[in-house]
């Protein structure tokens, strides 16, 4: 690395994360500006334990976050295994859609489930369709291409004989995929699986257009705090789940690299910029 | 074969949750919002925002030139580091992705505001606030913020698997160090480029996160006036049809640029 790149590389990470920083900073700090430390304090968390709204909006955020994340997950891999025997067109239309809510800006993802919810909900004659069923819809159906593209690759690189060995050898189609087939693509379900989850954790864009007064997430509910200052047992919250994640890369990390000690990327990296690539599979 | 019927569960998901919504914007669009009638009304009345269309168009691609120009030597340096680094620093660029977009925009706003940390450490030295915030500025700082990793990841899977012993063969043939980017890293990163621009691109020109929070009444951009027509205003017909309006020119700008980075380097990516 010569000099001139390792300096914009620090300078770039220092950019990066010069606003973590100081969401740090403020969880600690007894005044509620941001731009100005009082005291040291460890009070807001101790209101953030004892806060009645922000956790249950987490917990909120969590339900829906593993729940559509399965569910894509599921729907994804089989998906994945069953575009395999398409035919050529057929397939490369599948991937076409498939890609539409990746291209998409969110919020016309957003808009437009929104609106087929009010039209669904002019259909059944109910006014309040908007709520946990209509996040929860929003959020598989946006999780699943990063399932479905995150699969598809170790189905394509599969031996298909390894199937049919199973088949010949007494195996039911249902268990030559538990005892064979799922071995060789699990890797990609992990990586669908923890990138719709956070993904889906991490959504405000789409859930905004699609959520009802009954059941809101955490980050509805940040930004419905526009106007007024935020309540520094936020930013608490937010150093918390920051080093919850950062200690599970760090494990994942060293898991990982006892795993294989061949150089690769790790699959996340690769599925994030994938959207495009992936008719050509 | 049975292997096919897999497939069935998420191709009725599919036909109802993305090809329907579709449809269900374009019928908004072209449906008049208090009789439910066929109207052009909604189209035409899009000729008010064309300023502020053109305006985010012009954000986005000044952002997505300033993520290139920044991002590029990034993924230059992680793909020039030690195999085992690289992973760690790939893992640092994406960490601050999954985390709250909102807050870190907060977070911007008590450094850039008049009373915010980078005037207060001028202050120290004597010079009065300057203007950092409700700006084009702030919003394109904003932008560059928080989709530079999407630049950075593709160009870095790019640079990362160009065979070495290309750059070798260049240098062998008498190449510089300038002579060998200019003609062998940077054109075999095209399709890398292409594929960060439009990833940095398309979130940018379509946010109204940002420039609500670092904008100010002159930096309205496409994405607020859809978000208050479906949140305020309560004009979902006319929010339809700017919407639609959004999704097609972002699928043509993408066609433009896949043909543009051309087949054969696609292929070479995977």
């Amino acid at each position: 690395m010569s000099r001139a790149l390792k300096i914009i590389l620090i300078v770039v990470l220092f950019f990066l994360y010069l606003p973590i920083i100081l969401l740090i900073a403020g969880s600690f700090n007894t005044g509620t500006d941001l731009a100005v430390f009082k005291e040291f304090t460890f009070s807001n968390y101790g209101a953030l334990f004892r806060d009645r709204t922000l956790i249950p909006l987490l917990l909120n955020s969590l339900i829906v976050a593993v729940l559509s994340s399965v569910i894509a997950t599921a729907l994804g891999t089989a998906a994945a295994l069953g575009i395999r025997s398409f035919g050529k067109r057929f397939r490369s239309a599948v991937m076409t859609v498939t890609n539409i809510p990746m291209t998409n800006p969110d919020i016309v993802t957003g808009v437009s489930l929104s609106l087929l919810f009010v039209l669904g909900g002019k259909l059944f004659d109910r006014s309040n369709v908007l709520g946990f069923t209509t996040l929860l819809l929003a959020h598989i159906t946006f999780n699943l291409p990063y399932t479905i593209l995150s699969v598809m690759p170790r189905v394509t690189n599969m031996d298909p004989s390894l199937r049919e060995a199973a088949m010949d050898l007494g195996c039911t189609p249902v268990q030559a995929f538990f005892k064979v087939v799922i071995h060789e693509i699990l890797p990609g379900i992990v990586s669908g699986l923890l990138i719709a989850f956070t993904m889906s954790l991490d959504d405000f864009v789409i859930s905004y257009f699609v959520y009802g007064p009954s059941f809101a997430t955490l980050p509805i509910e940040i930004y419905s705090y526009t106007k007024k200052p935020l309540p520094p047992k936020i930013y608490a919250l937010f150093t918390l789940l920051f080093a919850m994640l950062l200690a599970v890369l760090i494990v994942m990390n060293i898991v990982s690299g006892r795993a294989d000690k061949r150089p690769r990327r790790s699959n996340i990296t690769q599925l994030v910029f994938r959207r495009k690539d992936v008719e050509k599979t | 074969m049975r292997v096919r019927g897999l497939a069935s569960p998420y191709l009725a998901w599919m036909s109802i949750f993305i090809i329907l919504p579709l449809c269900a914007v374009v019928y908004y669009a072209f449906t008049d919002s208090v009789t439910g009638e066929f109207t052009l009304r909604n189209i035409v009345s899009i000729g008010n925002y064309w300023p502020i269309l053109i305006k985010s168009i012009w954000l986005a691609l000044v952002s997505s030139l300033i993520c290139l120009i920044l991002g590029y030597p990034v993924a230059l340096a992680i793909a020039r580091a030690k195999q085992s680094r690289q992973r760690f620093l790939i893992l640092l660029v994406m960490l601050p992705m999954s985390m709250s977009f909102l807050l870190r925009t907060i977070a911007w706003v008590s450094l850039l505001e008049d009373t915010g940390i980078i005037n207060n450490i001028l202050g120290k030295f004597g010079i009065s606030p300057l203007p950092l915030i409700r700006n084009n500025g702030a919003v394109v700082l904003g932008m560059v913020y928080n989709y530079l990793p999407y630049m950075i990841l593709p160009v870095y899977t790019v640079l990362s698997h160009i065979d070495p012993s290309l750059i070798e063969a260049a240098k062998d043939l008498g190449c510089n160090r300038t002579q060998v980017f200019l003609k062998v890293i940077l054109p075999l990163s095209v399709s890398g480029i292409i594929s960060g621009v439009s990833m940095v691109f398309v979130p940018a020109v379509s946010t109204f996160y940002i420039s609500k929070k670092l904008g100010g009444s002159g930096t309205t951009m496409i994405g607020d006036v859809i978000e208050s027509q479906f949140k305020t205003a309560y004009n979902p017909n006319l929010g339809a049809a700017i919407s639609l309006v959004l999704m097609v020119m972002v699928f043509i700008c993408i066609g433009l640029m896949e043909r543009f980075s051309g087949s054969e380097e696609r292929e070479a990516l995977m």
